[in-house]
């Protein structure tokens, strides 16, 4: 392991792999705080660029956008009460109420340090998880991989939407069918090409990424019309105050780091759960920790309350790379888009990264850690500064984004048929959105979409075509309960609110 | 009777769906590959029937509450502006060029979202477009198809 981290600190040390993490917090932060557009656009936006880097570097450059982002969203929550990623709901609940008592300075300074000590307690738990779990992950086989997609695609779809599960599972199977476009695999058969020979190399994984999310958040914003840099407005005319803690909010704070870094990172591993279920449960659970007096405080400006969610869901974050590093198989949306880029780049995540591409796994640990150094220097001091940048208009933003989008895909291809295939998948992406039809299950389903199959493939062709191999196998026959758990646990929930 | 509109677009999925398995089942496969356990053609199959299945589920079940936009107070004309400047965007990017083709989008863009600050507007459009060519092709050697520059001898 030592070999490994020495790697890893060689790697993320560069300076070219420093100013990536550099610029990917700066980026992410900017796109966190604007309400509506999250981490997943972040990364969409990211990957063109990204492919004109090694594989490290690009990962690099995009856990920095994920953690920023989750740090960015933080950051609206607490001065103007608008979250700008789901993640960072639960910091609202406290962080608003302290802005509004004149005390926003210090609340960013919690949530600065809270999300800065879950993130790097998160990435020591990494550290030490992630090597252990690939070791156990070799002892998967076809029928248990396909056991666990099965499992990631019900789970997210399971929390990605309260209460919508079968618009989330539809999404999944529309994903699933987009990713069955092309020629396939093993035989080179061509398969939903209708003769157009645009679709012989199926369609682009960033194509769907760029419509499905950068360029449908777009067209949402001008269809609402809302306009989400008012909250950037908003933040630079704020009276910030101090950002000093006294001696009992550190007190507190530090109470509070170690408990919900533990509940984040433990969140963060499952598949589906992710940043903003990691968050709530934080914060719950801080609420029963806490004296009878404190408990009053939560919801009114409560340290504990702040700190919780900020650490829980900076935790999660890290926590999320666990599958994606030793399974090869991401437990949310953002990381969904990260295995996507990396299948770009010709890299299989999995449990054999650990020893096919020590330099990879190993530097994004350890720029993990860089990231949160960075991101501490960027949230507390910067962010006046930084809201002003972002005080752009709408009338120059969308388009920006548009172009940024339309220009990625372009040049990947320079065809101008993938320019159109992306306004339609986002046209349609945008109709559906309004329906509340779930996006990242869609995104997680693309991406598993060739895995999948080539894993039900093998599976199948090893059992001769029957379907024994769901129970044969110990391990496949507990994920598939899993699976089975959260299903009927969806249908209960459905019929009890009935 | 209102059928709500998740409804409709559930019914819209199983149509799809239906197709897509039709259209699985068209696959030309192998003939030696015609009666595999699995072949290019199972799993499409399964997605069909998946689909299938899961949009009948969501036809069928009734619904909490009926989830309805309230399509007023939403604007649907900027949006059709902004997909017809980019459909315009995509048809001359080759035949134009980048750089002329690229500024016009944002120029339009900016106009049609309500911008009416001209200097600001013109800043955006040609000489972003500029720099942006300018990282692109100068400093990152990404080549960009563009026969008007090439016409005006800027670009090689």
């Amino acid at each position: 392991m030592i070999e490994g981290i020495l790697i890893g600190l060689n790697t993320a040390l560069s300076l070219k792999n420093i100013l990536m993490v550099v610029m990917g917090c700066f980026f992410g932060t900017i796109i966190g705080m604007l309400p509506g557009l999250g981490p997943m656009t972040a990364i969409a936006l990211m990957i063109p660029i990204t492919y004109g880097f090694d594989p490290a570097t690009g990962l690099i450059l995009m856990a920095g956008v994920y953690y920023g982002a989750v740090f960015g969203g933080s950051t609206s929550s607490i001065l103007i009460n608008a979250p700008g990623i789901p993640g960072t709901v639960a910091t609202s609940f406290d962080g608003y109420p302290m802005a509004q008592q004149g005390k926003a300075g210090k609340a960013l300074a919690i949530a600065a340090y809270s999300s800065f000590a879950g993130g790097t307690i998160a990435a020591i738990f990494l550290l030490f998880a992630a090597p252990s779990l690939s070791k156990v992950s070799l002892a998967f086989r076809s029928p248990d991989y396909f056991a666990l997609m099965v499992l990631g695609l019900t789970a997210v779809a399971a929390f990605s939407s309260k209460g919508q599960f079968l618009k989330a599972m539809m999404m999944a199977v529309l994903g699933l069918m987009l990713a069955s476009v092309g020629q396939d695999t093993l035989s080179d058969i061509p398969r939903f090409v209708f003769n157009n020979m645009n679709l012989s190399d199926g369609i682009s994984f960033v194509l769907v990424v760029m419509a499905t999310f950068a360029m449908s958040e777009a067209l949402m914003i001008i269809l609402k019309g809302t306009d989400p840099s008012s909250a950037a407005k908003a933040i630079s005319l704020k009276e910030l105050g101090s950002i000093k803690l006294d001696k009992e909010e550190t007190k507190k704070t530090l109470k509070t780091i170690p408990r919900s870094s533990i509940i984040g990172f433990i969140v963060g591993v499952l598949p589906g759960a992710g940043s903003t279920i990691a968050s709530f449960l934080a914060y719950g659970m801080e609420r029963n920790f806490v004296s009878k007096e404190e408990k009053e405080k939560f919801g009114k400006g409560s340290v504990h309350g702040l700190a919780a969610p900020e650490t829980a869901n900076n935790a999660a974050c890290s926590g999320s790379f666990v599958p994606l590093l030793t399974l090869g198989i991401p437990g949310s949306g953002t990381t969904a888009v990260m295995l996507g880029a990396l299948l770009g780049f010709g890299i299989q995540p999995g449990p054999r990264l650990y020893m096919t591409n020590p330099e990879i796994f190993w530097s994004v640990i350890m720029s993990m850690y860089i990231g949160m150094v960075i991101l501490l220097i960027l949230n507390l001091p910067l962010i006046p500064y930084i809201a002003r940048i972002l005080a752009v208009p709408r009338t120059f933003l969308i388009p920006m984004i548009l172009f940024f989008s339309v220009t990625g895909i372009y040049l990947m291809s320079f065809n101008t048929f993938d320019i159109f295939l992306m306004i339609g998948i986002a046209v349609v992406a945008t109709g559906l959105r309004l329906y509340k039809f779930p996006m990242p299950p869609l995104i997680l389903a693309f991406v598993l979409g060739g895995l999948m199959e080539e894993n039900l493939r093998r599976s199948l062709l090893i059992s001769d075509g029957s379907f024994n191999f769901l129970w044969d196998r110990p391990l496949t026959a507990i994920i598939l309960v899993f699976t089975i758990l959260i299903v009927s646990w969806q249908a209960y929930s459905s019929l009890k609110t009935k | 009777m209102k059928i709500s509109s998740v409804k409709i677009i559930s019914l819209l999925f199983f149509v799809l769906s239906a197709f897509y398995l039709y259209t699985a089942h068209q696959i030309q496969v192998f003939s030696f590959d015609e009666n595999a356990p699995f072949n290019a053609k199972t799993f499409p199959i399964y997605l069909g029937y998946a689909g299938m299945f899961l949009a009948a589920l969501k036809i069928l079940l009734p619904e909490k509450s009926i989830e309805e936009v309230n399509h007023n107070v939403l604007d649907y004309k900027k949006v059709i502006y902004l997909v017809i400047i980019m459909i315009f965007y995509g048809l001359t990017i080759l035949r134009v060029g980048f750089f002329l083709s690229t500024s016009i989008f944002l120029l339009l863009s900016y106009y049609f979202l309500g911008e009416r600050r001209w200097i600001l507007m013109l800043i955006f459009s040609f000489p972003f477009v500029a720099l942006f060519m300018f990282l692109l092709h100068g400093a990152l050697n990404i080549y960009l198809r563009d026969p008007l520059l090439k016409y005006l001898g800027i670009i090689g």
